[in-house]
Order: structure tokens, then sequence, then C-alpha cells
């Protein structure tokens, strides 16, 4: 049974707008290899940690969003963060997805 | 390569926009070196077309009046293939939009477009944004005047106005100089349609208020014979009402429709009067004849030749295209002729790089270097010869743009929706693609005749769902796509607000839904009724009945 | 803060004053409120008045009394309101003031040449600008394409040769 309250920490970065997932201190560029937050507690000290780092001017507008992981594997619970970890539903040769990712 | 009759930058507009491009640049570099923190940077940004959507930066570039010569689409194709992903979006506002250009690059795109005389300037932002037009002007046959050198008048009246670049939201004017409206004068904030008064003097009668998104309004008559020496005093006397007394509290009820309709348009006619006198007694904004006489002179009309008309015949392919996509011109020998940019399942308004540099020899050899973007997302050769339409249509069926369905259902206008933008709460492309496919068959489409569908992602209406003749508005449960169906809706002269049937169907069912409403039209409609007529006849409820399912159906016939 | 006055760093004469202090000696600063109900006494006084108006207080509000003031001072209450453009702007053409107008709030160095056009001649600059970054920010753009409170020539103007 999925946790519901499971987190993922995404932004962009500033200088191309590539989405961004949060890995330990830093960022990673794929949603299978982000930092899955299980209580609200951890979630919330990551976007803590994120938005005071927002002065380094590396990245943009983080935010958390809902997961749910099924034989290991991360899915996003809504459509919008579905779409933003793959790239456009009506081209599979672009973003993402497109990178064999 | 042609040189089209159209507005050309001077020593001052060149340097302009120059100098516009090389301040973006530093308030790039400000930005990435922390000076400005995003907050401050974004309508800073923003005022230069450059948002931050889903998977990337967003770069909205602008077509003014919609008016393109082949060396700027040259230029938008190059963009396209060396900054960005190899294609471009047309959208409803006569604007292209490049999907992931990077922060660091976009003062070079600017620069780029700067060398062909464009520029993303007010794109977006709460400021006055790139000005529409009638995308036939200059070649329609209803034509009062052409409504492009006013639209370049504004543009330059309105560019960095240093009164109303933070509005209390964005502003959007458009123009037509024609009866017929094809620039969905009602639905903008302001518009200004070219008429005739009782002694056939020319003038303006401008309209305010109209709007889409959560509030859709149809806009009211501001003033109904505005001199042209008058139109900027006018426009600024209105614009500084807004200014002032727009709501800033709550940002979907900051557009000028609210304000109009809060105050009564009477009021907003007083005010505007008042102030309007100020400004004509100060002198300095009356605009001079030679002035509009001098912009005017750069639209002239083409050298035409003299010809008799005489429209070719050809195979069915041919034929098919001739009957949707060619459109009669003013001058005798003439066609004015639509490029889709809705071939059946592809995403509409999106054109390549390559397709834009076939568009582009295509112009030079057959439309006198001109083009324009319409504000249904397609493209349109303003001036070609009748003789020449089997061989346009032959070089655009090469490349994938001869799609025989201009006006028709297929023809459907999508804003981006969420396969992209970061407003939106639905995806609006695979359902176009849906409904596309539904009604591939040619012989159906012609049967159904002129019907507008129109898609937004979301309640901000980019893809203009109120104004379609059926409109779809996504909207999201629980982070699960629904469509809400409108019907009755009309962007033309006879605009009208399009009606919410009920509860939303899944992204599965809609297309099936948008198919028993229009069987339900074929099978009910009277002679010569368009979709539109028959809906306005019989009125939403046989159609709801239809709708939500064909057993639902059968008891209300029972 | 970094005071400019016609273009180069000034010494504020004025003394802002709050709605419920007592009214210093010299030129004063008022809120609207303030002017409103001390105005016999602030008349009365000979010297110098300042009114700060909110974004969402007209200049037409001081009705007659706008020109027995030396300095208006108008509001940025966040740099996206872009109310006082216009404010300034009546004042200087509608109202015909000739006294400061000043920039008061939040606003941004982006914002400095709008406001120059408008009819501002003083700002309490933010603490991260300098007379340089000012004469900088109004040196962005050469021409303009609208006649605005700067009395500048615009690019019609300059086409025609006047």
């Amino acid at each position: 049974m999925a946790n519901p309250s499971s987190q993922v920490l995404t932004a962009n970065r500033l200088n191309d707008g590539t989405v961004l997932y949060r890995k330990a201190d830093g960022w990673v560029l794929t949603l299978a290899e982000a930092d899955v937050y299980d209580d609200k507690p951890a979630a919330q000290a990551a976007l803590d940690a994120a938005t005071a780092g927002l002065t380094r001017n590396e990245y943009v507008s983080p935010y958390l969003f809902e997961v749910r992981r099924e034989n290991g594997v991360i899915h996003p619970v809504k459509e919008r963060e579905i779409i933003r970890a793959a790239g456009p539903s009506v081209r599979a040769d672009l973003g993402k997805q497109a990178q064999g990712v | 390569m042609a040189e089209p009759n159209m507005y050309r930058y001077d020593e001052f507009d060149a340097q302009f926009v120059a100098e516009r491009t090389a301040q973006f640049r530093t308030q790039v570099e400000r930005r990435l070196k922390g000076e400005l923190n995003e907050d401050q940077f974004k309508p800073l940004r923003l005022m230069n077309g450059l948002y931050l959507q889903l998977h990337a930066y967003m770069l909205r570039v602008a077509v003014p009046y919609g008016t393109l010569s082949s060396a700027q689409m040259r230029k938008l194709a190059h963009i396209a293939r060396v900054y960005d992903k190899g294609y471009g979006h047309f959208t409803t506002r006569q604007n292209i939009q490049y999907n992931w250009p990077a922060l660091v690059d976009v003062p070079d795109i600017l620069e780029e477009l700067a060398s062909v005389e464009m520029h993303a300037i007010q794109t977006s932002g709460n400021c006055i944004r790139n000005v529409t037009a009638d995308h036939f002007a200059g070649a329609a046959l209803d034509e009062i005047e052409d409504p492009r050198p006013l639209a370049e008048v504004i543009r330059q009246w309105s560019s960095l106005h240093p009164e109303f670049v933070f509005l209390p939201r964005k502003f959007k004017i458009a123009v037509s100089g024609a009866p017929n409206d094809r620039a969905a004068l009602a639905y903008h904030d302001m518009a200004i349609e070219i008429v005739k008064n009782d002694q056939g003097r020319v003038g303006y009668k401008v309209l305010v208020g109209g709007g889409m998104g959560r509030t859709p309004y149809i806009a009211q008559v501001l003033g109904d014979f505005v001199e042209k020496e008058d139109i900027l005093a006018f426009l600024e006397a209105a614009m500084r009402i807004y200014n002032q007394q727009g709501r800033r509290d709550n940002m979907y009820k900051a557009r000028i429709k609210i304000l109009t309709n809060a105050l009564g348009i009477e009021e907003m006619r007083r005010l505007t009067g008042i102030e309007f006198a100020e400004i004509k007694k100060a002198g300095t904004l009356q605009l001079p004849k030679e002035e509009l006489d001098r912009i005017t002179a750069y639209f002239a009309a083409p050298a035409f030749e003299t010809l008799e008309d005489a429209m070719p015949s050809g195979d069915a392919a041919f034929e098919a295209w001739k009957k949707t996509n060619v459109h009669k011109h003013r001058q005798p020998g003439y066609a004015i002729a639509t490029i889709s940019l809705k071939p059946i399942g592809g995403v509409p308004g999106d054109a390549s790089a390559d397709q834009m540099d076939a568009v582009a020899a295509i112009m030079d050899r057959y439309s006198l270097g001109e083009i324009r973007v319409s504000h249904e997302q397609n493209l349109v050769l303003p001036h070609v010869r009748q003789k020449d339409l089997p061989a346009i249509h032959a070089a655009l069926a090469g490349f994938d743009l001869a799609t025989p369905n201009a006006g028709l259902i297929t023809d459907i206008i999508a804003c981006p929706g969420l396969d992209y933008c970061d407003l939106a709460n639905a995806r609006s492309i695979p359902i176009a693609q849906d409904i596309a496919k539904t009604f591939a068959d040619l012989d159906r489409q012609h049967d159904i005749g002129e019907l507008k569908i129109k898609i937004s992602g979301c309640i901000n209406a980019c893809g203009h769902h109120h104004a379609g003749h059926i409109g779809i508005l996504g909207v999201d449960k629980k982070g699960v796509e629904f469509y809400q169906l409108l019907l009755g809706g009309s962007g033309a002269e006879d605009a009208s607000i399009g009606q919410i049937m009920g509860p939303g169907f899944t992204e599965h069912e809609i297309a099936g839904a948008v198919e028993r409403v229009v069987n339900l039209y074929l099978a009910k409609r009277e002679k010569g009724e368009r979709f539109l007529d028959t809906y306005r006849r019989m009125g939403m409820e046989p159609f709801k009945n239809v709708a939500y399912g064909e057993e639902l159906y059968a008891v209300h016939q029972g | 803060m970094p005071f400019i006055k016609d273009k180069a760093l000034a010494a504020d004469s004025f003394t802002a004053v709050a709605d419920d202090a007592a009214l210093a000696d010299g030129p004063v600063l008022v809120s609207l409120a303030r002017f409103q109900k001390d105005r016999e006494t602030l008349l009365a006084r000979n010297t110098a008045i300042g009114v700060r108006l909110k974004s969402d207080e007209s200049p037409e509000l001081l009705g007659e009394d706008v020109n027995r003031l030396s300095l208006v001072a108008l509001e940025f209450p966040k740099f996206r309101d872009g109310r006082a453009f216009s404010w300034a702007r009546m004042l200087r053409t509608r109202l015909g003031f000739t006294g400061e107008i000043r920039a008061v709030g939040d606003f941004l160095y982006d914002q400095l040449a709008y406001q120059h056009r408008t009819g501002f001649d003083a700002w309490e600059l933010p603490e991260n600008l300098t007379l340089d970054d000012f004469n900088r920010a109004l040196a962005e753009m050469t021409n303009v394409y609208q006649p605005s409170a700067d009395g500048k020539k615009t690019i019609r103007e300059l086409r025609a040769g006047l």
C-alpha cells in the first residue's frame, strides 16, 4: 500500500528552466533518482532548506508534490507532475522521456 | 526575396528595439548574479514575453497585427532550430511561442529578432499586449480600411508607455476594418472597428470591457465614432481611468471588463469623456493626418497585375482545399489562401522549422513575400494569383500544410494546455487530436459545415472556449482531468458567450459527447443552418440530453 | 536611504510626521488624513508642506490646496502597483502642480525611468541603489514613442524634424 503522504521536492533550474528533483542537499534531473519523503516533517525540512537556498540563484520555485511508489518506482499522483516528469504527452520525442528517462 | 508592403523600422524604431534588447540583457545578468530575486525579475521577464512553464522557459514573440515577411519567417525557423527544439507554436493572439529556450540564450534570441524588426516587447505582463488585427487585412472584400496602420500607431504608442506598464492586469487591443469580424473584437479589453459615419467619413468605433476567463463579457460601446486624429487621446483616457480605478486586490477581478461592469458603461463613458477632453486640450497626443498617412503608405496595396477572375480546377484534393481554404480577394484574379496548421492528429498551431522555411519560400514565390498569422492558429497567404493556386497547393502538400479544413470542425483552436503550460488544469492538445480523428472523414466535415471548436486547458481561456460554437474547458478534479462542454459561443460579429452544459466528461468521453451533439445538429438542422444557428433555435436542452449518452437521448425522444 | 532631487544626491529638508506625532518645526511631510485634519494649522504655519498619498488616494482629493503644497509624495505599496504613474501624470498635467513629486515605497531600478517620465523629480531610493544606478536607469532608452509629463520630444516629433 502506497503511503498517501509521500512527497518529492521539485524546482526549475534558473539558467535554462530544466525540471529538477531534490536528492539529499542537491538536485537530480530525474524523478527516479529523487528522494521520497514519507513523512511531512522530512518533506517540510527539505522544502525549508531549498527555500533558504534560493538566494544562491541556481533554481527557482521549489515545491512539494505527492507521489506513490509501486514496485519501487515513483509515480506522481497528479497528471501535472506526470507530464512534468516525462515531457509533453503529445511529443514523445521531447523532454525527459526522450532522453531515455 | 520579395519585399512585402508592410511597416519597416526607421532608425528610431531600430534603436528603440536594440536598446530594449540590451536592457533585457542586463536584467537577465542581474537575475543570474542575484541582484534581482525571482519575485522582482518575474514581471520584468514577462514584459519581454518570457514565462517559466512546466518543462522549461517559454518565449512569446510578437507578430504585430499578424503580419510577417518571408525574411521574418525564415528567422523564426532559424530560432526554432538553433535555440529551441525545431518548432514553434502560433497562438490565438497572433504570436509565436518557443517552448524550450534557455534563459541565458534569450537576449541572443531577442537580438536575432531585432535584426528582422521583431521583438517580444509586452507579449506578457500587466501591460498593453501585442495589438491584433483582422488576418485578411488589406485583402478582404468587405474592408472599409486596412486596420494595420492604426494597429501600428497603437503598437508604437503603447510600447513602454510609462503610465501603463504596471496596470492592474493585462490589456488586449484588437483592430478590424471590416463589418465581418475576424478579429474577435467583442472579446477584447478594448477594440476598434473602423466605421463610416452618416456623412461618409471614416472614423473609429471603440469597444471596451470584453473578455473571456473566469467572468466572460461581451464588449460594450465606449465611443460610437471617434475621429481619427483623436484615437490615441481617447484610448489613453480610458487606459488612465483603468489604471487609476481598476481593482488590484484580486487578480480575478482586475481586468477592465470588471471595472466597466462595476461602474456601468454610462459612467465609464462619462469618466473617459472628461479625461479625453483634458488630454485633447493639451494636444500632444493628437494624431496628425500626415503621420497616419506616412504609416498607411507602408501598407499600400501591392502592385497587382490586371487579371480576370478565373479559378483553376484540379484533382479532388485540390478541389477540397479550394472549397475551404481559398477565400475571395478584393482584386480580380487574386485569392486569399489559408494554410491550415491543423493536420488531423497534429498539434494545433505548431509548425516545424522546415515547414516555416517552406512557407517562406512559398511566400516569396507566390504571395509577394507576405503572410499573416490568424487568431485561429493558421497562416494566411494574403495575395496570391488564382492561377497559382494549384502550384501553391502542391507545394504546401509536400510539407503536410495542405489540410483542407479551414473553418471546418477539425480546424480546432487549442491552447498548449497541461502538456506545456504551468497554469493549465488539463491537457487541450490530445482532446483536439481525438476530436479531429473522430471527424477525419472529409465528406462528413463538409456535410457538417462551419463549426468552430475551441479548447482551453484552464479558465484563463487562451483557447477561447467561450467563443466556440462548441467550447471545451479542461478542469482539474483532484489531479484528474475533466472537460466541460460549452455550446453557442461566437467570436464573430454575432458574438455570444457559450453556455456550460453541465457536469464534465473524462478525457475518453469528451470526443464522443461532441460527436453526439453534432449528430443531433445534423438530424435537426433546417435548411442553411450552421450548428450555431440550430443551437440558437433549439437551445441547450436537446443537446444536453444527447451529450450524456444514447440512452438519455432515446428517453428524451420517446 | 539615498535621496535624489533634480538628478543629484540631496538632503531631504522635510520631516516625516506620523499621524499621531506632534508637528515638527520646518517643512513637514504628512499623510492625507493628517493634512485634512490639521489643514488650517498647517497652512497657517507658513512653512513648506508635503502630503504623502497612498496609491488609492487620488491627488484630486487635495482639491484647490494642491498648489499650496511644496511636495506630494506618491507611495508604491509594492512595485507592481502602478497607480502612482498616473497620479504623477495627473499632478503635472491636469492639476498643473509644479512642486516636488517624490517616489516613496517599494519600487525597482527598472521603474525609475517611467517615474521620471510621468513627472517624478525626487526619489527615496531603495538602499541598494546609487546615484550612478539612477543615472544609468534614465539613460537606458534614448527615445520615447509617447508624450508624458517630462516634455521629452517623441519619436514622431523627431521624425517630423521638430
